[in-house]
């Protein structure tokens, strides 16, 4: 991996003196060049390398406008009215405008995680040196360490160190795409668009650089399908002992909390959990740290007073956390230059004086970015305070609840109401809890996303969210489940085993359940999702929020889906990756399939990567709780690499989807690269982004776009049954386009052949080679074609 | 009656939605257009009035009106069910891309739509639907039939009661139904 420090390059230099030609220096750099694959076409991509791609997949895949408002006020010619074809006073017509808050939004996702990695790697090269080694599991086999980075940046990061070079052009990328959205730039909606897919790509490359770095630094499970099972739910966590609740996604100041904890030797007096990312990342340092619950789970373990000190690091922690911790007497140490809530610096301070000032309520909160100091200060605040706050709280009990609901004025506009994004019917729970029947209080906990907007509008200031929480006592008591650690990444040998299974489609596919908590109608979707793709034989992966939600549900025994499925990146496996940047293990899959499978080269090579899984690798994101901006470059990411991504009903306010049209023939042809004829290849998948209303359908889709134009007649056989049999069980009724995705008698699932062949028929429907499919010409080997440049 | 949005924070831009005020006007609406459309969600399904639930006005009006019905999500087979053969199902994002398309020839072949009909889709999702056609789809007049104010739409009831409703429902179905 060559290290840019300083770097002259001069083709021809002529003066007086000299004629050089070919110069190149290089100062405070060492080249060295062991990887014997050659360079692709396209290494570190800048906005426009790899646009003719975009644009393909943007031909296929258009996006409809959903405009999620009519005005634009990013200038001070506006607020310009866009409404039904009418421009902004700089040009811009709606559908450009929704895509450039797009391009926004996910600039925004990937310089968070991009500047999430930038701490992690200085943070871990000031504590374990710059040339501390990469390895996401060389024990087990794992050589493509990196797959996401060599593809995109096209070198192989060996060291800390060499992460740094990577960075520099992620942060440079992200510079010269934010500044895209500038009044008078970009025009095009498309252009937008395919900047949308850069900015997710770029965004890729930085949550691998992040979990690649903690996981070689810190020795989190190293590819591991057997990582250990933690506790979960707010029922896990013994409040007996002091408790100290971090909240973030960055992970550093937590582990030195536990670092500490060990060197005191005061491991089981304490415990530790958290929320989001952090919980999940915490949990791979040391299983013996908890996991409260995912984002939405913030407010209800906060009120419930079980923290003794909350520390917070940086991502998706409510704004509100340090007024809402005060509440309770929780002190807040935040340890993120990016998220200081006001609070005194206190870094340069004592221990001591920190630890003084916050036990006796001095200062609510301190600001602490040294984090070994942030260990020691938050065990002993937690140990000293836990006697004295005798675990405060704000929730009521039952007998209150009741008492106070009484208060309810029953507003005839239901402000409560309306303000809950899932329109849950506050005010008839209010009402019956006024009459000591909590019933309903208690039946919105499941469904509640702990937003709190509801107590905003509340006419009479009541704390409604204190009262769903205290009415469900009994079902926060029983809250205890089991996840599995984050694995990190798929170790090569698993790739060798599945590769060929899933791209002949033997795998009937990949699913992916990642994302964050805003569920239509609560977390057990997702673990519902999960469990019926893994009995069929699907890889379930999962990551983040989701990957909780899926172990927050037990069978009839008390097992957790973790429990009752394997780890392994297999047929029939849920594979929790990790946390949001763990994400990049799931590309990497992806990636890794059509590098170590089918042998296809990688390195700076994305076009014809991506191309190989949009058309053999059967695999589909479903992020039924899509929230942040995050959320919106992780996905489009994936669209990048032509996988598409499902969300929730919540999801279609990310303005526009990008949906394939299956009416519409011509959309659908690819080039056979062994004859390089165009040959229909049908909707496959049929769509890139795509919002879904009920669980319902998004599963019945899902097995659906796993359907890829590659799959053998055997394969296409297996997804065929799987999408017939769901849509028959879920929707009442057969699909009616099966002559699309029949592509001869082999195809046909033989259980019921005779079922399809009468369907069929009446479609008038025709035979159809099976291609060996791309889009890119450049791939075609035979008659007429290129040769084939891989 | 009031323009306000059912969910608070839902604002529209400078354009919304007419209220109808009296049943009457969807009746005449729905009469007069030429190429009419009805595009049902899985909330019609659940939609309890007391027995009769909502798919089944929206069953009733297709039939009186002979036009197509879209169900969307995964209640296509509650239309197969109740004895409706004028149904096709399509995602909701789906049937709302292909309104906007001026050149979609329609579930027969015979032409774009110049009328939909919206009811039962989940409210924030309708919303953004419906906000689509009102910037993309200038041949298409979309109605929403739902109880809570759509802003995005043409037409759109305010936010009224389950039971103001229902009666609305069941106007507009006589009206129509007199004509067979």
């Amino acid at each position: 991996m060559r290290k840019r420090n300083v770097h002259i390059k001069l083709d021809r230099l002529k003066s007086d003196l000299t004629e050089i030609s070919g110069l190149e220096i290089s100062i405070g750099k060492a080249i060295e060049e062991e990887w014997a694959e050659p360079l692709g076409p396209t290494p570190c991509p800048s906005l426009a390398t790899l646009r003719d791609w975009d644009l393909k997949l943007l031909q296929r895949y258009k996006p409809f406008y959903m405009p999620y408002c009519d005005v634009c006020c990013l200038c001070t010619m506006g607020k310009c009215d866009l409404t039904q074809g009418k421009k902004g006073a700089c040009g811009l017509d709606i559908c450009a405008q929704q895509s450039r808050v797009v391009l926004i939004a996910c600039c925004i996702g990937a310089a968070t995680h991009t500047a999430h990695a930038r701490h992690l790697v200085e943070y871990l090269i000031e504590k374990y040196g710059c040339d501390s080694p990469i390895d996401v599991g060389a024990d087990v086999g794992v050589e493509v360490e990196a797959p996401v980075t060599r593809l995109v940046y096209g070198e192989k990061p060996k060291t800390l160190g060499d992460l740094e070079d990577v960075l520099n052009y992620l942060e440079n990328q992200i510079t010269h795409l934010l500044s895209v959205a500038h009044t008078g730039q970009e025009g095009s909606k498309l252009d937008f668009e395919s900047k949308v897919f850069h900015a997710g790509m770029i965004d890729q490359v930085g949550m691998e650089v992040a979990d690649i770095a903690q996981i070689s630094a810190y020795g989190l499970p190293k590819a591991d399908p057997n990582a250990p099972l933690v506790e979960t739910g707010m029922g896990a966590i013994d409040s007996t002992k002091p408790v100290i609740l971090v909240i973030g996604h960055n992970v550093p100041p937590a582990t030195q909390i536990i670092d500490y904890l060990g060197e005191k030797d005061l491991m089981g007096s304490v415990e530790v959990a958290g929320i989001c990312c952090t919980a999940h990342d915490l949990t791979r340092y040391n299983p013996r740290a908890k996991i409260v619950g995912p984002i939405s789970w913030q407010l209800r373990f906060i009120r419930s007073g079980f923290s003794d000190v909350i520390v917070v690091d940086e991502q998706c922690i409510r704004t509100d956390v340090l007024a809402e911790a005060q509440r309770t007497m929780t002190p807040v140490i935040a340890t993120s230059e990016k998220n200081c809530l006001g609070l005194p610096n206190r870094t340069q301070d004592p221990v001591d004086q920190i630890v003084s000032d916050l036990v006796e309520g001095r200062s609510p909160g301190a600001v602490i970015f040294d984090t070994e100091k942030v260990g020691e200060v938050a065990v002993r605040v937690s140990m000293l305070l836990s006697p004295r706050r005798m675990k405060f709280k704000v929730i009521p009990d039952l007998a209150k609840v009741i008492e106070e609901t009484k208060r309810c004025a029953q507003c005839s506009n239901a402000p409560c109401r309306k303000a809950c994004p899932n329109d849950l019917p506050i005010p008839d729970a209010m009402h019956q809890a006024s009459e000591s029947i909590l019933e309903g209080l208690a039946n919105l906990y499941d469904l509640c996303i702990g937003c709190g907007r509801c107590e905003s509008a509340c006419t009479n200031d009541l704390p409604i969210h204190s009262y769903i929480i205290g009415a469900s006592k009994k079902i926060v008591n029983e809250e205890k489940f089991k996840v599995r650690v984050g694995r990190g990444a798929v170790q090569d040998v698993e790739i060798r085993k599945v590769g060929g299974p899933i791209v002949l489609g033997e795998i009937p596919g990949v699913i992916a359940l990642v994302g964050c908590a805003n569920y239509p109608n609560g977390g057990i979707e997702v673990a519902q999702m999960a469990e019926e793709f893994a009995k069929r034989r699907y890889i379930v992966m999962s990551s983040g929020c989701a990957a909780m939600s899926i172990g927050m549900y037990c069978d009839e025994e008390g097992k957790t889906l973790y429990e009752q499925f394997p780890g392994e990146f297999d047929a029939g496996g849920i594979v929790n990756v990790g946390s949001c940047v763990a994400n990049s293990h799931i590309a990497g899959a992806a990636i890794k399939i059509a590098s170590i499978f089918a042998k296809r080269k990688l390195r700076g090579n994305y076009e014809e990567i991506a191309d190989y899984i949009h058309n053999r690798v059967g695999a589909v994101g479903i992020a039924w709780g899509a929230m942040s901006q995050k959320a919106a470059s992780i996905a489009s990411g994936f669209w990048r690499l032509g996988v598409p991504v499902i969300v929730g009903p919540h999801g279609s306010k990310y303005r526009r989807m990008l949906l394939g049209r299956k009416d519409k023939v011509k959309d659908w042809y690819a080039y056979d690269t062994r004859t390089g004829e165009k040959v229909f290849v049908g909707p496959c998948p049929e769509h890139l982004f795509y919002a879904a209303e009920t669980k319902e359908e998004a599963m019945v889709m899902a097995a659906k776009l796993c359907m890829r134009p590659n799959d053998t007649p055997r394969g296409r056989a297996i997804k065929l049954y799987n999408y017939i049999d769901l849509h028959k069980k879920l929707y009442g009724v057969m699909p009616d386009d099966l002559h699309l995705f029949v592509r001869r008698d082999a195809d046909l699932p033989i259980t019921i052949k005779d079922e399809v062949m009468k369907i069929l028929k009446e479609k008038d429907w025709k035979e159809n080679v099976i291609p060996d499919p791309t889009l890119l010409p450049r791939l075609i080997r035979g008659k007429g074609g290129l040769t084939d440049e891989r | 009656m009031s323009a306000d949005p059912w969910q608070t924070a839902e604002i529209p831009g400078p354009m919304k939605a007419l209220i109808i005020t009296k049943p009457v006007i969807v009746s005449g609406m729905l009469k007069k257009a030429k190429r009419a459309i009805m595009v049902v969600g899985h909330e019609a399904a659940e939609i309890d009035f007391g027995g009769e639930r909502a798919i089944d006005y929206a069953i009733r009006m297709a039939k009186a009106l002979q036009i197509p019905v879209v169900a969307t999500a995964h209640i296509a087979g509650e239309f197969v069910k109740r004895g409706c053969d004028q149904v096709w199902w399509m995602p909701a994002v789906d049937i709302g891309n292909r309104l906007q398309d001026p050149d979609w020839q329609g579930l027969d072949g015979k032409g774009q739509y110049d009328l939909a009909i919206f009811m039962g889709i989940t409210y924030y999702m309708e919303w953004t639907i419906l906000s689509g056609l009102k910037h993309l789809a200038l041949h298409l007049k979309t109605v929403s039939l739902d109880r809570h104010y759509q802003p995005h739409a043409f037409w759109s009831f305010p936010n009224i009661s389950l039971e103001e409703w229902q009666k609305n429902l069941k106007e507009i179905l006589n009206q129509l139904e007199k004509r067979l």
